[in-house]
């Protein structure tokens, strides 16, 4: 693919325009002569992509020049978004500049991915890591540089900023929160997993429950938060209700579908060995059950997040994640929602992945998890 | 006749239902006796029988759990019986949340394969954007509806717009990741033989990956059709002058009316079945147009 090449000599035509433009008209006006390290270190970026646009072939330690430039000149652009007073057009070609380099960059990356090992397995991280930053970057550049208000988006070192000071609020909020999303989340899987034992001698109640159970999933549950606050109070029990209601029919759908995967031959050794139903069940079908057990469990998990979030969207005491993004958006104090949302995303995803890991743990021999490790 | 009835899925499903409805039943007479006592008390009606109290208990105004008869009724009186312009009138609650539902519908799923479709072309950004869209999946994006309401309304954008935004967003990371998946799907053996037909990019998109994804990104589209009635009706929380599935909801709860939550719940749960099942209807027939075998 040669198509990067205008974008990246663009990229570095940017940088030497920006290393030779006004960055900054500072409080006293224009200020041309300072910023000696920032033109330094976009000249830099100017030359590495000039450079790496080039059809000869390169050393090659040089493939890493591009990226450690883009983070140099990523770092200065935060910096020079920082200081007071408004940017010149050197800086927003600086900007351009470190965007298009980084995407480059991440092409470096993958490029140089290797297929298996260690290194693979890092460079598979960064390159999203890459990307991730890279949006950090310029949303902290663009928000700053052009002014936005606060009231429409902050900049993601003013959600830091706030997420940091307000930890005791947050740390109320969470607790509030997760221990709504806890209680249901248990009630709600195991009642789902009892009631598919249960029923699992019955195939006519199971031929009755699982179309109901998928049309379930379909449906708007969230709706019933009002109901459930009405019955259980403004506390966390009505918000464990919602979850409760919410991730009942997901665990039961994928339970009784799991304990029908078991095969023919393993059921027929079972039977062999002379083994009763409740052995059958112990030590055949409940483990090769718990790859969709954990498939249901996974999907519960950003499903009790939201019926908590959202049932506290219809009253709470004065604390809690989905009452501090209800009232702080009526504030008009937007970091501080965005902050919480920070916290409820990292603590959904870090959640997701703890059940990851214990899936990977507990099913092993599942053939999803055999190849190429 | 009776054993294929039994066999089938139409006797155990309407089993299921009965059962529900007789724990409906008892649970409403649970719930409501309470009140039901105090009512009787209030009004000097100590001595009464426990017919009157169940008679009572299924016929209050504002029970804790109304029973599905009562449901009906509300359905009946505000879908069938009030003019469908006036506001109070379900018909004119639904049709404010699903238009908004299918206009970001249609904006998040076409984006969502827009997006594939270059993910599954560019090698760098299914490395680097795609796990943020698949983490995406993992965390309560909804919590960003109301936000998205009030900044929206900053810019004066306002009527079907913001909550037609959080229905797109919401449809919009399903489709994506089913359709990378759909796109994904044919097997080496397959764009082989592609190749040895010497198609070209363009070809092969056409006319194998494409019909290879359509029973992914229908099965992701219905998921992301339902996703879209949810964002709506939480976004219609936030924004409850425009009336709405979600700004019944409110409103029920605020005047302890809980007949009409009920009602807008089950209203809201069937106009999702409808669409979910509308999208069954377009995958059957897409599929089977492209070669599917029944």
């Amino acid at each position: 693919m040669k198509f990067h090449r205008p974008l990246i000599l663009l990229a570095g035509a940017l940088a030497i325009f920006a290393a030779v433009s006004p960055i900054d008209f500072g409080i006293d006006g224009l200020a041309i002569g300072d910023h000696l390290w920032s033109r330094m270190v976009f000249s830099l970026l100017g030359i590495a992509s000039l450079r790496d646009s080039q059809d000869t072939p390169q050393p090659a330690n040089a493939a890493w020049n591009v990226p450690f430039a883009t983070l140099l000149a990523a770092v200065e652009i935060v910096e020079l978004a920082h200081m007071d007073g408004a940017r010149g057009w050197g800086f927003f070609c600086a900007v351009g500049a470190v965007w298009l380099c980084a995407w480059r960059s991440v092409d470096i990356i993958v490029e140089r991915t290797p297929k298996l090992g260690k290194r693979a397995r890092f460079m598979r991280i960064l390159a999203p890591f890459v990307f991730g930053v890279t949006l950090l970057v310029l949303w902290e550049a663009l928000t700053l540089s052009l002014g936005v208000p606060k009231v429409i988006l902050p900049a993601p070192s003013a959600i830091l900023f706030r997420l940091v000071t307000s930890v005791p609020t947050m740390a109320a909020d969470f607790v509030q929160t997760v221990q709504g999303i806890a209680a249901g989340y248990l009630i709600g899987c195991g009642a789902g997993v009892v009631v598919a034992i249960l029923i699992d001698r019955m195939p006519f109640l199971q031929r009755g429950l699982l179309p109901l159970g998928n049309l379930f999933s379909a449906l708007p549950i969230v709706g019933v938060a009002p109901i459930m606050v009405m019955w259980f109070g403004f506390d966390w029990p009505s918000k464990a209700a919602v979850v409760v209601i919410m991730t009942f029919f997901p665990m039961l759908v994928n339970t009784v579908a799991g304990l029908a995967a078991a095969g023919h031959m393993e059921l027929d050794l079972m039977k062999t060995y002379g083994a009763s139903y409740r052995q059958t069940l112990l030590y055949l079908r409940l483990p090769s059950a718990l790859p969709f057990m954990f498939n249901g469990l996974k999907i519960n998990s950003t499903l009790a997040f939201i019926g908590a979030i959202v049932a506290e969207f219809f009253g709470t005491p004065i604390v809690g994640m989905g009452f501090r993004i209800n009232t702080e958006v009526g504030r008009m104090n937007i970091d501080m929602v965005w902050a919480t949302i920070v916290v409820a995303g990292v603590a959904g995803s870090l959640f997701y992945a703890l059940l990851a890991a214990v899936e990977r743990r507990a099913t092993f021999w599942h053939a999803s998890y055999r190849q190429g490790a | 006749m009776l054993t294929s009835l039994w066999q089938g899925k139409t006797l155990p499903v309407l089993t299921v239902c009965a059962i529900i409805t007789v724990f409906w039943y008892l649970g409403s007479i649970w719930l409501n006796a309470d009140m039901q006592r105090m009512l009787f008390e209030n009004n000097g009606n100590p001595s009464y029988s426990t017919a009157e109290l169940i008679e009572g208990t299924l016929s209050q105004e504002k029970p804790k759990l109304p029973t599905p008869l009562q449901i009906l009724a509300e359905l009946n009186k505000t879908v069938l019986e009030t003019a469908p312009t006036s506001k109070r009138s379900l018909v004119y609650h639904g049709s404010v949340t699903l238009s908004a539902t299918l206009l970001g519908f249609l904006i998040g799923s076409s984006l969502g394969m827009a997006l594939a479709i270059v993910v599954v072309h560019s090698k760098s950004l299914d490395r680097s954007l795609m796990p943020w869209v698949v983490a995406s999946q993992t965390i309560p994006i909804i919590a960003l509806a109301p936000m998205i309401v009030v900044i929206m309304n900053q810019f004066e954008v306002t009527g079907l717009l913001p909550k037609a935004v959080i229905a797109a967003y919401l449809s919009f990371f399903p489709v994506t990741v089913g359709m990378v998946k759909g796109l994904r799907s044919p097997d080496p053996l397959q764009l082989d033989l592609m190749r040895t037909y010497s198609a070209n990019q363009i070809q092969t998109f056409l006319k194998l990956r494409v019909p290879a994804s359509m029973p992914f990104l229908f099965a992701s589209l219905k998921v992301a059709v339902a996703a879209s009635l949810v964002g709506t009706v939480v976004a219609e929380l936030t924004k409850s002058e425009d009336g709405g599935f979600g700004a019944r909801l409110l409103g029920g709860s605020y005047y302890g009316q809980t007949i009409q939550i009920w009602a807008a719940l089950f209203a809201a749960a069937a106009c999702a079945w409808v669409l979910v099942s509308l999208v069954g209807v377009v995958d059957r027939v897409v599929t089977r147009s492209m070669g599917a075998r029944p």
